[in-house]
């Protein structure tokens, strides 16, 4: 990444995490979601990039929220650099075992596959008493090193880490595309049989990259649950999922950042369609969702990325 | 041994519903290619619709077996005006669309139904016990049963009958295998493939809803039940093999029976084992058990 | 000293179809053979076979005296098996370099990394000197899809080759080239096979260039190794004429000193 680019993204960072804590509560609050929910859709969309549509990423998500819930309320642990680590390293774990079977599968098998565990996870939580079945439970305040600020600062504090981790993870990723295995995605997409010809591993490529997303989606869903302050099994229903397929296809895999932005536009309609009229929110999504995909199935980012095309050219 | 009794009698009778639902999945997956999520909601609209016509049945006064036709023609009237439009209005200008698109463009409709449905019918819970009622219940061997899912079995019964006849007797439906095995050959060989696709898809949608409104009666109608179902239905039509008609039948009796095992002796599980079974035979059969042929294209 | 290739009466059924049956070959190194034969005739199965693509339903396949039974199209590349497509298999929608640097990574460098840079100035310089010995450098920032016919089989070619594989299987490299292009094809593709002392077989159903470029023709015939012998007896056999080639073909002597010539010019 060029120095100006990474100058710009530190500066932004800045900005976004000032606003934060200048803004409103509510729209910092809605922010922080944004953040969440984008990191989860950037794993999402390294898995479409290779051409797999995982409608389960809220099992990873969920996943990360009720680590997070649990260390927080149970176990009494609540710095949030420890919740997250746990909450990745779970999910990577599971991860790698769901993987084992589910990446050996491709498109619609893969997307209903993927539906099916998040699903059982739905089941299982359901059932559960000790975990508050369909209510869920609540999450108490993280803390910081030992820092413990009250209720308004420690949704400050989870802004502040999540604008952090999209940041630092949106570089990575960024870079990794840039890599090898990040090319090896787009590899398979187009021709799987022409990756093994060459040596290549069609299944270790996928099985790296779904294990990437299970970690991605389970700091969006810890970074939720702490800014939240409650986790409930409809995290990882399979609408959750395809909330999370909308919003990768709003933004488009073009680009890192499109997520993120996806994300942050999602949730600021979201907000307003609600207040306006609840019971035409998920009719508005389908009809957007029917609009992407017949008039821009690169999502909102083609159009970013038209403007910087007529832009190149008038310069030329 | 009254537990064994129960879970056969109560897996056949969850065996059929399942069938009935995923038999039209799984036809418009076999001729169109099509993962239509938005089954689900075919399913509640037929629920509704039946539901909403059995409360104002029985609010005339006339003769009360008469509801069942009330019921049904409601439903698939529903279903099959729903389905005409979103067959003709979005899904043939997408025809020939990745297979995967087209999941998330059935996604989009279940959307747009699942709202559709609470404008209409608002988000109150509909009872159209009724019928259920109506016919009543056998006690034996200790256990008491209603007879109207005795009913639900005769039904899935005839509707697979039916299926079997259409597709093997009737030239129409042979010619909805020819579209089956290869549509490109189907189209060369002058079908008219279009018209298959939405004839296909409005047998599928009807069937979806005719599942919903017969089991509207044995509980309470309310919004989401569609998208509970559709999870299910794909766990059958998975099991079963893509595009079978059989295959569902088989599928719906493993789910059928393993839900029933888990419901009688395990309850925590009920879900898992589902997924559990399908992972298993997929893990075997990846294709699913009874899967379409696929001519391999390299 | 081991064949570089030997089957051993390899087998192959599909159901009642006999696709490929009594297949005895051995290849060694720096020879480059010409597999004929009509379509159905066994010569796609019988490189499907070798390549680990499909499994022989009996007999044996040898790669430096190892079997390759059972063994992944994966496996049997890394083994030093390469091979090209009838129909090109890339990756369309990137651009020729992409394909290329790809195929370096997984070939080549064998390192599935995370952060290094695919596109680093050396690895560049790399691809492009590789596409420079197929000639199609020319076409390094452009998106597969929008490639010739030609174009993309060199590049099929060159993907494969960079693994410089002992055995190189290439599947009718000019069908669907236009006919004034098909030598030149070949000669570029030879140039760079001849340089690796690679083994070749190469299927054709174009007689001239089979003539021009091999030493060795192996004729196939209704799943059954016809004949298998020097080029010229191959190709005037009277039975492999009858039911292969056609009596059209013309062997005078300067198509066959051509090719004579070409064979012993490798060191």
């Amino acid at each position: 990444m060029k120095t100006r680019s990474l100058a710009l993204l530190f500066v932004f960072g800045l900005v976004v995490i000032a606003g934060g804590l200048l803004l409103p509560q509510w729209m910092s609050y809605l922010f922080t979601i944004a953040m969440g929910k984008g990191l989860v859709v950037l794993g999402l969309v390294l898995l479409m990039r290779a051409g797999l549509v995982s409608f389960g990423q809220g099992l990873y998500y969920c996943v990360g929220a009720y680590v997070a819930g649990m260390l927080t309320q149970f176990v009494g642990v609540t710095d949030i650099l420890v919740i997250m680590l746990a909450s990745v390293a779970v999910s990577v774990a599971i991860a790698a075992i769901i993987g084992l079977l589910l990446c050996r599968y491709r498109e619609i098998f893969f997307a209903m596959f993927s539906m099916a565990f998040s699903m059982i996870l739905y089941g299982l939580l359901v059932r559960n008493q000790f975990l508050g079945s369909t209510d869920g439970f609540n999450v108490a305040n993280p803390s910081l090193l030992g820092w413990t600020p009250g209720a308004e600062a420690s949704s400050d504090l989870v802004l502040i880490v999540a604008v952090f981790l999209v940041i630092v993870l949106g570089a990575v990723a960024w870079r990794y595309l840039k890599s090898l295995s990040g090319y090896a995605g787009e590899a398979v997409r187009e021709n799987e049989i022409r990756l093994e010809y060459l040596g290549g591993s069609v299944f270790r490529v996928v099985y790296v990259k779904y294990i990437i997303a299970a970690g991605l989606a389970a700091i969006g869903g810890t970074i939720t649950a702490l800014v939240s302050g409650h986790v409930d099994p409809e995290m990882a229903y399979w609408t959750t999922s395809g909330e999370f397929v909308f919003i990768a296809l709003m933004g488009g895999t073009a680009h890192v950042a499109a997520p993120i932005v996806a994300a942050v536009l999602f949730e600021a309609l979201r907000t307003y369609a609600f207040a306006v009229s609840p019971y035409t929110w998920q009719m508005i999504l389908g009809f957007a969702l029917l609009a992407i995909i017949l008039f821009m199935p690169s999502g909102l980012w083609s159009l970013v990325e038209r403007f910087q095309n007529k832009k190149a050219r008038k310069t030329s | 041994m009254k537990q064994l009794l129960a879970i056969l009698v109560d897996g056949s009778v969850y065996a059929s519903w399942l069938f009935i639902i995923s038999a039209g999945l799984t036809l418009i997956y076999g001729v169109m290619r099509i993962l239509n999520m938005s089954h689900g909601s075919f399913y509640a609209l037929g629920a509704y619709s039946g539901a909403a016509m059995v409360g104002w049945y029985f609010s005339t006064g006339s003769v009360p077996w008469f509801s069942f036709v009330a019921l049904i023609a409601a439903a698939l009237v529903a279903g099959i005006s729903v389905g005409l439009l979103v067959e003709r209005g979005l899904l043939r200008f997408m025809y020939g669309r990745d297979e995967v698109v087209m999941i998330l463009v059935t996604y989009g409709v279940l959307l747009i139904m699942e709202d559709a449905i609470k404008l209409i019918w608002g988000v109150e819970p509909y009872f159209a016990y009724q019928p259920y009622t109506l016919l009543g219940r056998t006690k034996f061997a200790g256990l008491s049963f209603a007879n109207y899912d005795f009913m639900l079995i005769g039904v899935s019964i005839l509707i697979g009958l039916a299926l079997w006849y259409g597709l093997n007797r009737t030239r129409n439906g042979k010619l909805l295998r020819v579209v089956i095995h290869d549509r490109e050959i189907a189209s060369a060989l002058g079908i008219n493939v279009a018209r298959i696709f939405t004839i296909t898809f409005l047998i599928g949608a009807g069937i979806g809803s005719l599942a919903g409104a017969l089991t509207a009666p044995g509980l309470s109608v309310v919004p989401g039940m569609g998208i509970e179902v559709i999870v299910l239905a794909f766990a059958v039509v998975v099991i079963g093999g893509l595009g079978s008609i059989t295959g569902a039948l088989v599928g719906a009796l493993i789910v059928g029976m393993s839900r029933a095992a888990a419901v009688h002796l395990y309850p925590d599980v009920e879900l898992f084992v589902i997924y559990a079974v399908m992972g298993l035979v997929l893990a075997f059969r990846p294709q699913g058990l009874f899967a379409v042929a696929n001519a391999r294209k390299i | 000293m081991s064949a570089l290739l030997k089957t051993v009466n390899l087998e192959r059924t599909f159901g009642a179809v006999t696709a490929a049956t009594d297949i005895n070959v051995e290849l060694n190194t720096g020879e480059v053979v010409g597999v004929i034969g009509s379509n159905g005739a066994g010569k796609t199965t019988f490189i499907n076979m070798v390549t680990g693509y499909i499994q022989p339903s009996s007999g044996d396949i040898l790669v430096r005296g190892k079997s390759i039974i059972g063994k992944s199209p994966r496996d049997v590349s890394l083994a030093g098996v390469g091979r090209s497509f009838q129909v090109p298999q890339l990756f369309q929608e990137l651009t020729v370099l992409e394909n290329m640097l790809i195929a370096f990574g997984f070939s080549v460098d064998r390192k599935l990394s995370f952060l290094k840079p695919l596109r680093s100035k050396e690895k560049v310089e790399k691809a492009h000197a590789v596409l420079r010995e197929y000639e199609i450098e020319q076409y390094a920032e452009e998106v597969v899809s929008t490639l010739p016919q030609g174009v993309r089989k060199l590049l099929d070619i060159a993907m494969a080759m960079l693994a410089e594989p002992g055995l190189m299987l290439l599947d009718e490299p000019t069908s669907g080239v236009a006919i004034e292009d098909k030598f030149l094809l070949m000669d570029t593709v030879m140039a760079a096979v001849r340089k690796s002392d690679a083994a070749t077989m190469f299927v054709e159903h174009d007689m001239e260039v089979v003539l021009r470029y091999a030493d060795r023709v192996l004729a196939f015939y209704d799943g059954r190794v016809l004949a298998d012998g020097p080029t010229q007896t191959v190709l005037s056999d009277a039975k492999v004429q009858e039911l292969v080639v056609g009596h059209h073909l013309d062997l005078s002597e300067n198509e066959a000193s051509t090719s004579k010539e070409s064979a012993h010019v490798r060191t």
